[in-house]
Order: structure tokens, then C-alpha cells, then sequence
């Protein structure tokens, strides 16, 4: 089992003939992912990777996909996304940065009005091993496995995943949930997932400075969650008022420093690392246990 | 972007929000053009919370009393930013203050109007005192929203929260929001505009004036690039992954000086434009921390060794390369670089070669 994305998903790739689009159209079909259809308007009909460009979601729908890609740019990306969701693709995954705040939380809320999963925006995607890639991530680092991982960084995962699977620890899903202020899904929606997943066995959160997403999900796994959790936090020096490279990375009014961070996940009973790394010989040293 | 006072009530009067009678000057001689009646009240226009407390705002009742006002306001800065623009406004009596504010609520996905009875003071202090009313992004502002709060706030709300919306702010506050004679009247105005959303505004007044000169730099040529206060120099591709970096140097009693993330580019240019920000940025030791996905080691390293050939360095550069094409990467840096084969012996090495 997986959470989210398994060997089921018929992806659609929105924003298919752009330089992205293209690039890991190709890396995710090596990885193994279903790609039966693409999406650009005013480019339908022509063919990328030996996979046929529609004009719009609805004509693609006769490929049947049940979930989708964007990788549309900024200004066109909302756009993309409520195309998806209106025509009930119930699994969309949004790669694209600087999206405006307005129109992230904008389509974030209609995809819970119309129940679907959104990962993203500005997010690497999820990945389960030997299954599916939704998104950017690398393809030789994973390994499949037990551990769910759960991640606001992109390199930062690639950086954990690698030393994971190098230790011999192998992973049931990677989901990157993106460093923007407003995302789809957050820790406890996936934490919920890993939870009811029987596959998964340990969780591992790599969290950032910004906002309160990782003192909520302490509290969620001090009453929900039974499994083992080791966290990552990074910006514990960055300092308050600028931004650290993501929308969502900035101290403001005191609020969402790693301290507060680090400090509720050990409260919640949550092994915090001090480098990446540490996260592997964690689970290592601990895997007898559990 | 943050606004200026008096580019955000600009901004109000063209949403029908009233604000008092001011005008902006750069010189003390411009004090003879005023046409408002003395006194008035001096505002320097500078991007920082608590500047009342910090002398930014003063009154002045003479002509010779507001010159006096000016040359100390420009002399001393306000809060370490220098002033280059003072607002000059009349003196409104004030009955009430409230505190308005909408922004976006990260843990509810939604939008947060703010509204507090007790205003002019930092909003921090009394937040327990502060009524928060969510407002969701689909329906957005509802009449039921605008009765919790007093019936003389509520035009200048609805306004508010339109401009809000129009313009793509981060957060629009009116703090404090003045009730004179009956009338409500912006007595500040604090707008930050989202800059993913500048590009949909070219009527918006687009200077980064809170960047230094290297930032602004580095935002024209797209890489997010922070100034900190530490000696070593750190390149590495993510955000995550050069804030666990510049934490690393933390661990070895090191300090980041500069945060510069180099994205996914598989870009030779972009690379050296990344390191030439570095060695305007002086610092002591240039880390780099890549992990190659999108972005391909031996293009990183190209670009290094080119504009290493190209510019003098001086100072020692560490190189952590790792992902796709490091072996081709690790064989070009070779004789440039101190090679590291992780993330914390590359922490360490660049502290111990300071």
C-alpha cells in the first residue's frame, strides 16, 4: 500500500510542451508512472514523449486519467487547477512557484469543496517507490519500504530520502507538500494517511521556520498517531522578518521559529535530528524496536 | 512588497476610504508649499513597526518647529532605516481607535479579518482583546461578518476588504482606524502586496525599498538570496536545504553570512551570476551545498571553475557535490575547491578554514 498515489493513477499532465513539462513527462515514465494523456491549449494534437496533447482537461477525459500534473506557469496555473477539478480529477499535484497567495487559496478551497486531494503548490510531489512519481523528485534515490515521508523542502527530502534508502530503509510514500503559506494538504493530512496505511511503519516530517503547520501536527500525533515519528526542522538560525527562500519560510512577530517547532515535537514524544543524516541512523538504531 | 504610509493611503482614497489631509515632502523647504493648517503632524515614511515609540511621529505647531522636526527625523534615522519622505498631515481629534486588519490565515486556508475596539498600539499586545472572523475565499465578505464589529467601521470594512482582495495583499491593516466627530477616518495604513501577484499590478508603485542593494540585485536576476550577520558565504540548490546548511555551520560554532539559494538551473550563467552576488557579498569562506536533481553537478561546477578562472577569489571556497553527474562535477573542482563528502564535514571544514 501507499497513501494518495499507488500503481492505480492514469496521470494527466497539464502544461505538457514546456520545458518542465517535457523534462519529467520523460523522467516520470522512466520511473514507471501511467502517463495516458497531456494538456496545453492551442497545442492539442500534437504528441510529447509518444503522449498525446489535448486542448483541454474535458477532451483528455477520454484517456480516463484520475489524477493530474500542472506545471503550468504562475499566472495560468489556478486556471489549470480549477480545470481539473471541475472535471473531477480527484488527485491534482502542483509543481509551479510564485503562484499568487490569492489564487492558491482560492483553488486550495475548491478542491475540498469538490473532495479531491491537492499536493502543492510549489511542491516536488509524492512518490511511492516501485509504484508511481507524481512529480520532480529524482528518480534513483528512493528505495521501497516502511517509512512514510512527509516533507515542506524539496532538496531537503532528496537529501533525507538518499540517506534513508542508503541505510537500507526504503519507503512506503514521499509526499512534498511545498513551501508555500497556503498548501493543499499539510502534516496531519498526511500524518492521518500514514496512520491508516499498513504499510507504513515509522514517519518521518521534515518541517521548516513559518507558520504553525508543525505545532499542529505535534499535537495531532500526541492524540492520533500510534506509529514512531522523527522530525527535521531547518532555519534554526534564520532570523526573524526575512524570508528564507520560500513564501512560507519567514519568522514573523516572534511567531513559527524551529524552537517552537523542535520543542512541541519532543513534547509529542517526536525524535528531532540535528542534521539530516541523523534521521537515518534514528531509524536505524530504532528499527529493532519497532 | 510592503507599502509606504503614503502609498497605502493613496491606495485608500481611491477605495473610498477616507484618510486625512496630508502631503509627502523631501525637503524642509517644501514646508512653505503646505497648504493644511498648523499643526500638523510629522510622519516619517519608513517601513518599520513601532515608530512612534521610536520618534518617527511627532507634531510640530510652528513652521520653524517642523523644520527643527524634519532635520533631527533625517539626521537620526528612525529604527536604523534612513528617512527619505515625511508626511505632513492635519491634526485630527480623535474620539475612538479600533484596529482593522485582513490577511491570509495559514492553518484555516482562509481569509482573517481582525478587528479590535482598542487600536494605536502594537496589536501583539492585546491580542486577546481581538475578534477574529474568518471569511472563506470562495463566498468571500458577508454582511453577517461586517454586524460583529461597530456600525461606523463597517463601510471602511467592506472597502478594506475589497482593495484586499483587488490589489493582492498579504495583509491590509488600518491600525489605528479613527472615529472623529461620528466619521471614520484611516489614521495609517499598513499594505503588503504579494510579490508572486506584482506582475498583475503595474499600477502599484514598485520599488523594493526594505532589500539592500545586494537583494535587489539578486531579485533582478531571479535568486533568492537573504544578507545575515555570520562570515560564511552558503550556495546551495532549495531553500531547505541551504537553511540545513547554514544550521550545520550553527553546530560547529560557524555563522552564515549569506543564504543563496540557486533553485533548480541547469544554467552555466546563472551559476556564475549566483557566485559574482558572492563575492560582492565578502565573506570569508563560499560554501556550496548541492544536491543535483533538476539541477545537473557538472553544470554547477562549470559555472564555478569558470568564473573562478575569469575572477580573482580570494577567499577559500567548500564544496559539497552530490547527485546526478557528481562524479564528472568532483573531477572539474578538484584543484579549485575544498571537496567535502557531506553535508556536516562540509560545515565543518568551512568554519575551520576561517
Amino acid at each position: 500500500m501507499a497513501i494518495w498515489a499507488d500503481e492505480k493513477i492514469r496521470l494527466l499532465v497539464q502544461g505538457i510542451t514546456g520545458h518542465q513539462g517535457k523534462f519529467h513527462t520523460k523522467a516520470m515514465r522512466e520511473f514507471g508512472t501511467k502517463i495516458v494523456a497531456g494538456v496545453t491549449p492551442g497545442k492539442g494534437g500534437t504528441n510529447i514523449e509518444g503522449v498525446q496533447v489535448y486542448e483541454s482537461v474535458e477532451d483528455a477525459m477520454e484517456m480516463r486519467p484520475n489524477a493530474s500534473i500542472i506545471f503550468v506557469p504562475a499566472p495560468y496555473a489556478c486556471d489549470a487547477v480549477i480545470e481539473a477539478l471541475d472535471n473531477d480529477i480527484k488527485l491534482v499535484v502542483v509543481i509551479t512557484e510564485n503562484i499568487p497567495f490569492h489564487d492558491a487559496i482560492k483553488f486550495v478551497n475548491y478542491a475540498k469543496y469538490k473532495e479531491a486531494t491537492l499536493i502543492g503548490p510549489n511542491c516536488p510531489g509524492i512518490v511511492s517507490p516501485g509504484k508511481t512519481k507524481i512529480g520532480i523528485f529524482p528518480n534513483h534515490i528512493f528505495k521501497g519500504g516502511n517509512v512514510g515521508v512527509a516533507s515542506r523542502s524539496g532538496t531537503l527530502t532528496y537529501e533525507i530520502v538518499n540517506e534513508l534508502s542508503m541505510a537500507g530503509i526504503g519507503q512506503s510514500t514521499c509526499v512534498g507538500l511545498g513551501g508555500d503559506p497556503v498548501t493543499g494538504t499539510n502534516f496531519i493530512d498526511a500524518l492521518d494517511a500514514f496512520e491508516r496505511d499498513e504499510e507504513t511503519e515509522a514517519i518521518v516530517l521534515v518541517g521548516e521556520i513559518g507558520g504553525t503547520a508543525e505545532e499542529e501536527a505535534a499535537e495531532f500525533i500526541e492524540k492520533k498517531i500510534s506509529k514512531p515519528v522523527y522530525a527535521y526542522i531547518a532555519g534554526r538560525t534564520a532570523p526573524e522578518g526575512k524570508r528564507m527562500g520560500h513564501a512560507g519560510a519567514i519568522i514573523s512577530a516572534g511567531k513559527g521559529t524551529a524552537n517552537s517547532k523542535i520543542e512541541a515535537f519532543k513534547k509529542a514524544g517526536v525524535k528531532v535530528a540535528r542534521f539530516p543524516s541523523e534521521i537515518a541512523e534514528m531509524i536505524k538504531n530504532d528499527k529493532k524496536i519497532w | 512588497m510592503k507599502l509606504l504610509e503614503y502609498q497605502g493611503k493613496e491606495l485608500f482614497k481611491s477605495y473610498g476610504i477616507p484618510v486625512p489631509k496630508g502631503e509627502v515632502i523631501e525637503k524642509k523647504d517644501d514646508f512653505k508649499k503646505i497648504s493644511n493648517p498648523l499643526p500638523w503632524v510629522l510622519k516619517a515614511q519608513v517601513l518599520v513597526g513601532g515608530r512612534g515609540k521610536a520618534g518617527g511621529i511627532k507634531i510640530a505647531e510652528s513652521v520653524e518647529e517642523a523644520e527643527r522636526i524634519f532635520d533631527e527625523m533625517v539626521v537620526k534615522g528612525v529604527k536604523g532605516e534612513k528617512v527619505r519622505k515625511i508626511l505632513v498631515e492635519e491634526k485630527i481629534g480623535i474620539d475612538k481607535e479600533y484596529y482593522l486588519s485582513f490577511f491570509i490565515d495559514r492553518s484555516s486556508k482562509q481569509y482573517l479579518m481582525m478587528f479590535c475596539s482598542e487600536g494605536g498600539v502594537e496589536i501583539e499586545s492585546i491580542a486577546e482583546k481581538v475578534k477574529k472572523m474568518y471569511v472563506n475565499p470562495l463566498v468571500g465578505l458577508q454582511n453577517y461578518h461586517l454586524r460583529k464589529i461597530p456600525q461606523e467601521a463597517r463601510g471602511i470594512a467592506k472597502n478594506l476588504f475589497r482593495l484586499f482582495i483587488e490589489k493582492d495583499c498579504e495583509l491590509a491593516e488600518i491600525n489605528p482606524l479613527i472615529i472623529s466627530n461620528g466619521r471614520a477616518i484611516a489614521g495609517d495604513a499598513k499594505i503588503i502586496v504579494d510579490n508572486n501577484a506584482i506582475y498583475r499590478h503595474e499600477e502599484l508603485p514598485n520599488e523594493f525599498v526594505e532589500l539592500s542593494s545586494l537583494e535587489k540585485e539578486a531579485r533582478e536576476k531571479n535568486i533568492a538570496f537573504v544578507q545575515l550577520d555570520g562570515n560564511i558565504g552558503v550556495i546551495a540548490n532549495g531553500a531547505g536545504l541551504t537553511m540545513a546548511t547554514l544550521d550545520a555551520l550553527n553546530e560547529f560554532n560557524g555563522k552564515g553570512g549569506v543564504f543563496l539559494d540557486l533553485g533548480g538551473t541547469d544554467d552555466v550563467e546563472k551559476v556564475k551570476q549566483a557566485f559574482e552576488l558572492m563575492a560582492k557579498a565578502n565573506q570569508k569562506v563560499i560554501l556550496i551545498n548541492l544536491f543535483g536533481g533538476i539541477t545537473k553537478c557538472d553544470t554547477v561546477a562549470k559555472g564555478i571553475v569558470e568564473f573562478m578562472k575569469e575572477r580573482n577569489i580570494s577567499q577559500p571556497v567548500v564544496a559539497r557535490i552530490k547527485g546526478i553527474n557528481e562524479e564528472e562535477a568532483k573531477k572539474m573542482l578538484k584543484d579549485y575547491v575544498i571537496t567535502a563528502n557531506s553535508l556536516e564535514e562540509a560545515a565543518k571544514k568551512a568554519v575551520e578554514v576561517i
